[in-house]
């Protein structure tokens, strides 16, 4: 195996480096706990479209800054997000696709190695061995079945929580977001 | 020739597509052959690292008269090699089936649909939606990893042009391009019980046949297969096995620890290793395997996968008896008069 420089994953942000299995890792709680998860977040939106005149009437390009800022700590810290500004770890099983080096959103590649890590960075689980298990922990894991659409690029560093409010996406099966 | 089975109507000058069947997609072999019921089998063409079309002629000539389709790989292990698309433009020319892998690695959505319209319009039928490996895997680990949709976006990007005559935009395709859709599956890799519901994503998609990663445990195999028979998914495509000869016990151990996604079990590696004659036994593995799977309910034909062993291809497919005296289409023999009936 070839060793020296680091190719990054096709959205990896620099300074993030692939998670070790064995080191601990909020992401990795986070898949395992991915029914409570599931449900804070059910929570999480009611509060979310329940707000949504409020922050209308604040106004939602103002609030786009501290509010990407602040679902980039939370869900950076949680998930290991990438900020792709199109949520869909509830059909993820909690494990954020932007980790996978591939940024595969609609499930594994055919690569993965026998011990469910990675095939490009071995050290690392695969991003949809962890998904699969925390959909299985969810009520509704089975939106992993869904089909998704490509990331729309222009959203990347966008805040999805506020779209969530703005109502410009459909609620439930798409959060967090 | 002991061929007894020929399609005449499957035979036509290069240049002058053959009619699309009712309740078909495309004007190809491959879907003909796969609609008929008939055993099908596609082979990989290895893509020369050269500008000469020539060699493109000399590999395929290797499959002449013993494939249904040759799948051009589209820069596979991220190894830089000639394009899909040429080796596919080229291969239609003289009037071979070619398959154009399409791997989401190296090209946008812009490119991607760009590239589609070019190969229908050089008369490629089929086409294989890939997500591709990682750059770090080929001989270019520096490069940007494209990566702007995955197999499946892919696939229902292509649906999408073909059945609503749209790009992905919504903007209008005037002539849209009638291709038969694939995708690859590999029921060998964790996790595997998810491996059944990615492929019924991948139908949902658009996915009309399936190419298989290499089998050499045929009892996963089988367990896959049941679980996509209760699903009801070898309704929906038609999938073919992956296989291949292996040549040595040593290069099989290189292929599992350096391949991604590719299972071989101890057992294959013993057998191997007991051999006299290593490479005569990984023909005949390789022969043992393709029996096997044949008799599996859902698999409609075999992809071989043979890396630098092209020349054993037509001997595998003859020994094997899959063709079951069915003469697949040949370059010698242009034009509906031609084939022996």
């Amino acid at each position: 195996m070839t060793r020296g420089i680091r190719v990054p994953a096709a959205f990896e942000p620099a300074g993030k480096r692939p998670r070790r299995a064995g080191s601990f890792a909020l992401r990795f709680w986070s898949v395992r706990h991915a029914s409570l998860l599931e449900r804070l977040y059910a929570a999480f939106e009611r509060v979310l479209t329940a707000s949504a005149p409020l922050l209308g009437w604040i106004g939602y390009e103002r609030l786009e800054r501290p509010v990407a800022a602040a679902e980039r700590l939370v869900k950076g810290a949680l998930f290991d997000c990438r900020m792709c500004g199109r949520c869909i770890l509830s059909s993820t099983g909690m494990s954020c696709p932007m980790n996978c080096p591939k940024g595969m959103r609609n499930g594994p590649c055919g690569g993965v190695r026998p011990d469910g890590h990675c095939e490009i960075y071995a050290e690392m689980p695969c991003v949809w061995v962890e998904a699969w298990k925390g959909a299985q922990a969810m009520r509704g894991g089975g939106a992993i079945e869904q089909v998704q659409p490509p990331v729309d690029h222009r959203l990347k560093g966008r805040s999805s929580w506020l779209d969530v409010a703005r109502g410009a996406r459909s609620g439930s099966g798409t959060l967090p977001s | 020739m002991s061929a007894r089975i020929v399609h005449p109507a499957d035979f036509a000058e290069p240049g002058a597509p053959l009619a699309e069947l009712p309740g078909h997609v495309s004007s190809g072999r491959l879907e003909r052959v796969l609609r008929r019921g008939e055993f099908a089998v596609t082979a990989e063409l290895s893509p020369p690292d050269s500008a000469d079309p020539q060699d493109v002629y000399n590999r395929a000539a290797a499959f002449d008269g013993w494939v249904d389709s040759i799948n051009a790989t589209d820069g596979s292990g991220a190894n830089c090699h000639m394009s899909s698309v040429a080796i596919c433009a080229l291969l239609t020319r003289v009037g071979y089936s070619p398959i154009l892998q399409i791997s989401c690695r190296d090209h946008n959505r812009i490119a991607i649909q760009g590239n589609v319209l070019g190969a229908a319009a050089m008369g490629v039928c089929n086409v294989l939606c890939l997500t591709g490996d990682g750059v770090q895997s080929g001989d270019h680990p520096e490069a940007k990893p494209v990566f702007d949709l995955d197999s499946i976006s892919l696939l229902a990007v292509i649906k999408r042009m073909r059945d609503e005559q749209r790009f992905l935009s919504g903007r209008r395709i005037t002539s849209p391009p009638r291709l038969f859709l694939g995708a690859a599956e590999n029921p060998f890799a964790p996790p595997c019980d998810f491996r059944p519901l990615r492929l019924a994503k991948k139908v949902e998609a658009g996915a009309q046949f399936i190419q298989t990663q290499y089998c050499f445990d045929v009892p996963m195999l089988r367990d896959f297969m049941a679980k996509v028979r209760e699903m009801g998914l070898d309704r929906q495509c038609f999938i073919l096995a992956g296989v291949g000869p292996l040549p040595s016990a040593r290069t099989a151990r290189w292929m599992r620890a350096n391949v991604p996604g590719v299972h071989i079990p101890d057992s294959v590696i013993a057998r191997l290793e007991g051999a006299a004659d290593q490479r005569a036994e990984g023909k005949r593995l390789c022969i043992d395997i393709i029996r096997e799977v044949r008799e599996i309910p859902g698999i409609a034909g075999v992809h071989v996968m043979a890396y630098r062993q092209e020349e054993y291809v037509a001997e595998i497919v003859h020994d094997s008896g899959i063709l079951e005296g069915r003469a697949p289409w040949r370059r010698d023999l242009n034009g509906p008069s031609a084939p022996p009936g």
